[in-house]
């Protein structure tokens, strides 16, 4: 197969006429992946990662404009694409209870033609590496949210693909299962190079760790690609503070502070935690003399080095949560 | 062809499983319907009916299990896969959605015919029902053909309730009872009268169980519809229409799903 890249999307929309009237998924997306990247794709709930991910696994057509998926168009070589690809979702409960979790991953082999035997010997490697060899013979629907992941993890790799999809692949998990499953992604990487990587998330901790370069996508555009260090310097000449003030005051005039680029005031208990990027100095004492004008106190207060939240909030006004 | 085949097996495999797994499933899966037939035999018994009829309510048992089977198995399940994600798999998987449906229909044939066999044993023995089948070839064929024209139907009716958009249950309960009553599940088809009768032979269930009781009990003859002969026949036709729209509504069901993004989409 001959081809630039992994992925190229061309000016790719999406809209969706619904009930509730038009909605606009993706408006123009451009983005390309290297052979061999993990890719991320970084944005808020209702942003466009599923939508984009669905096109790009045939399950859904572009309005407007082209995708690449190996060279082949996602609008006409589906049945060239879909044995070289996999995806697996966060929150999945994709597989049948009353089977096992070795049955399970069995029988979704054996759409891509796995023979048996070759697919009994991937899933006991896939299970030591995942680290759940003892739940193999447990039935699906007595597993917890970690485990079932993992098995969807190995559902997904089971496959071989050239391109894994992975949208929001540690969602709602508890950090130690999360971490397991980050690890074998990136070591599966390392085994096989020429693999690619297509990684949806909120969590802009897991997008700094594991990703090569990644996409912020908001309301449906791309507003920024690059990798997680050359994003950071984005806000690098900015300051990036993190503020708790009690009690709960209105924070709506700081926007009107000269220097004070974006911010999100978040409610906690007693009080008000609040991101902000200032561009000059100056605009934090204003900020502090506000809220001590206000009769509210600052409990906490700290300069921090930015991150992709901050390269988020910067670009679009808004949080990732 | 070996990986359509590898895909018909791995996914009928659940069903071939879950029909051998769970005993309780199947203990209650054959007590019920039994329950329900035992009802209709003492009924013809308090009127005295023919003692055929009483065979004629077991057939019908038989063969709703078979209907039951292709509403809740194959027509709504697609739905069902939807909702548990297993859809979207099965829609991005290089596998065929025939090769899956097929799957899905040979399962839950053999996990019908578990049930169904269970339920012939039992009712034959406890009713004391004489069965002489005049022409065992004819009738093996009739059933296996009255099989694939339900699953058939069922297959079609998989892509349509998605299509319609319609919640998997309001469907099949507005299909279950009609169906029961129009095929004669529990009486002669041929009392309905010939105009209800010939509208209801669209439905395999009607044509095959009048075929079928006509070749159990010779004695029914007079009650028969028409020769079981002419319902094979119908009953082949019924069977490559049936299977040709389920592929016709296949396609299409991809097609909306993936240009209106109605099949994946929860919001819409």
């Amino acid at each position: 197969m001959l081809f630039v890249h992994a992925i190229e999307v061309r000016d790719v929309w999406r809209i969706f006429k619904g009930k509730d009237g038009v909605v606009k998924a993706l408006k123009g997306v451009n983005l390309y992946v290297k052979k061999g990247e993990i890719f991320g794709l970084l944005g808020p709930n209702g942003a466009g990662k599923t939508t984009l991910i669905r096109i790009l696994t045939t399950l859904l057509l572009p309005t407007k404009g082209e995708a690449y998926v190996l060279g082949y168009d996602v609008s006409k070589d589906e049945n060239k694409i879909r044995p070289y690809i996999n995806m697996v979702s966060g929150g999945e409960y994709s597989g049948y209870g009353l089977l096992t979790v070795q049955e399970n991953i069995w029988m979704f082999s054996q759409l891509y033609g796995i023979p048996s035997d070759e697919a009994k010997e991937k899933i006991k490697n896939l299970a030591k590496e995942l680290g759940f060899e003892d739940i193999l013979k447990k039935k699906v629907r007595t597993l917890s949210t970690g485990q079932r992941q993992k098995m969807n993890i190995a559902r997904g790799f089971i496959t071989d693909p050239q391109i894994i999809f992975l949208d929001e692949p540690t969602l709602g998990l508890d950090v130690e299962v999360a971490r397991d499953i980050r690890n074998f992604i990136k070591k599966w990487l390392m085994d096989n190079p020429d693999r690619t990587v297509f990684l949806t998330t909120h969590y802009m901790h897991e997008a700094e760790i594991m990703c090569d370069r990644i996409a912020i996508i908001n309301y449906g555009k791309i507003v920024a690609i690059d990798t997680p260090e050359n994003l950071k310097r984005m806000v690098g000449k900015e300051y990036a503070l993190i503020m708790n003030v009690q009690p709960k005051i209105d924070m709506e005039w700081i926007k009107n502070i000269d220097g004070v680029i974006n911010y999100i005031p978040k409610n906690i208990e007693e009080g008000v935690k609040i991101r902000m990027i200032a561009s000059r100095e100056e605009a934090i004492g204003e900020v502090v003399e506000g809220i001590l004008k206000r009769g509210a106190k600052i409990i906490y207060l700290n300069k921090e080095e930015p991150t992709l939240e901050d390269v988020f909030l910067k670009l679009t006004g808004r949080g990732l949560e | 062809m070996r990986n359509f085949l590898r895909a018909v097996k791995g996914r009928a495999y659940p069903r071939i499983v879950g029909a051998l797994r769970e005993p309780s499933w199947m203990f209650w899966d054959t007590f019920l319907p039994l329950l329900s037939i035992s009802a209709y035999v003492f009924v013809y018994r308090a009127l005295q009916a023919p003692k055929e009829f009483e065979g004629f309510v077991i057939i019908g048992g038989v063969m709703t299990a078979y209907w039951l089977s292709v509403l809740w198995g194959m027509a709504s399940q697609f739905y069902w896969e939807k909702e548990t994600g297993n859809l979207q798999q099965y829609l991005m998987a290089p596998a065929s959605l025939e090769s899956i449906l097929a799957g899905m229909a040979l399962g839950g044939m053999f996990a019908t015919s578990v049930r169904v066999v269970a339920i012939l044993i039992l009712g034959t023995l406890i009713f004391q029902v004489n069965m002489t089948v005049s022409n065992p070839v004819l009738l093996l064929l009739i059933f296996l053909i009255t099989l694939f024209a339900l699953y058939s139907m069922g297959m079609m009716f998989a892509s349509l309730f998605l299509l319609w958009g319609r919640e998997a249950w309001v469907m099949n309960s507005l299909f279950q009872e009609p169906i029961y009553f129009l095929s004669g599940q529990n009486f002669p088809v041929k009392a309905l009268g010939p105009i209800i009768a010939a509208m209801a032979s669209i439905i395999p269930l009607t044509l095959g169980l009048d075929a079928m009781r006509q070749l159990i009990f010779p004695q029914s003859i007079p009650w028969a519809l028409m020769s079981p002969w002419l319902e094979l026949i119908f009953l082949s036709i019924l069977s490559i229409v049936f299977f040709i729209l389920a592929i016709v509504f296949l396609r299409k069901m991809e097609w909306i799903g993936k240009t209106k993004g109605t099949i994946l989409t929860r919001w819409l």
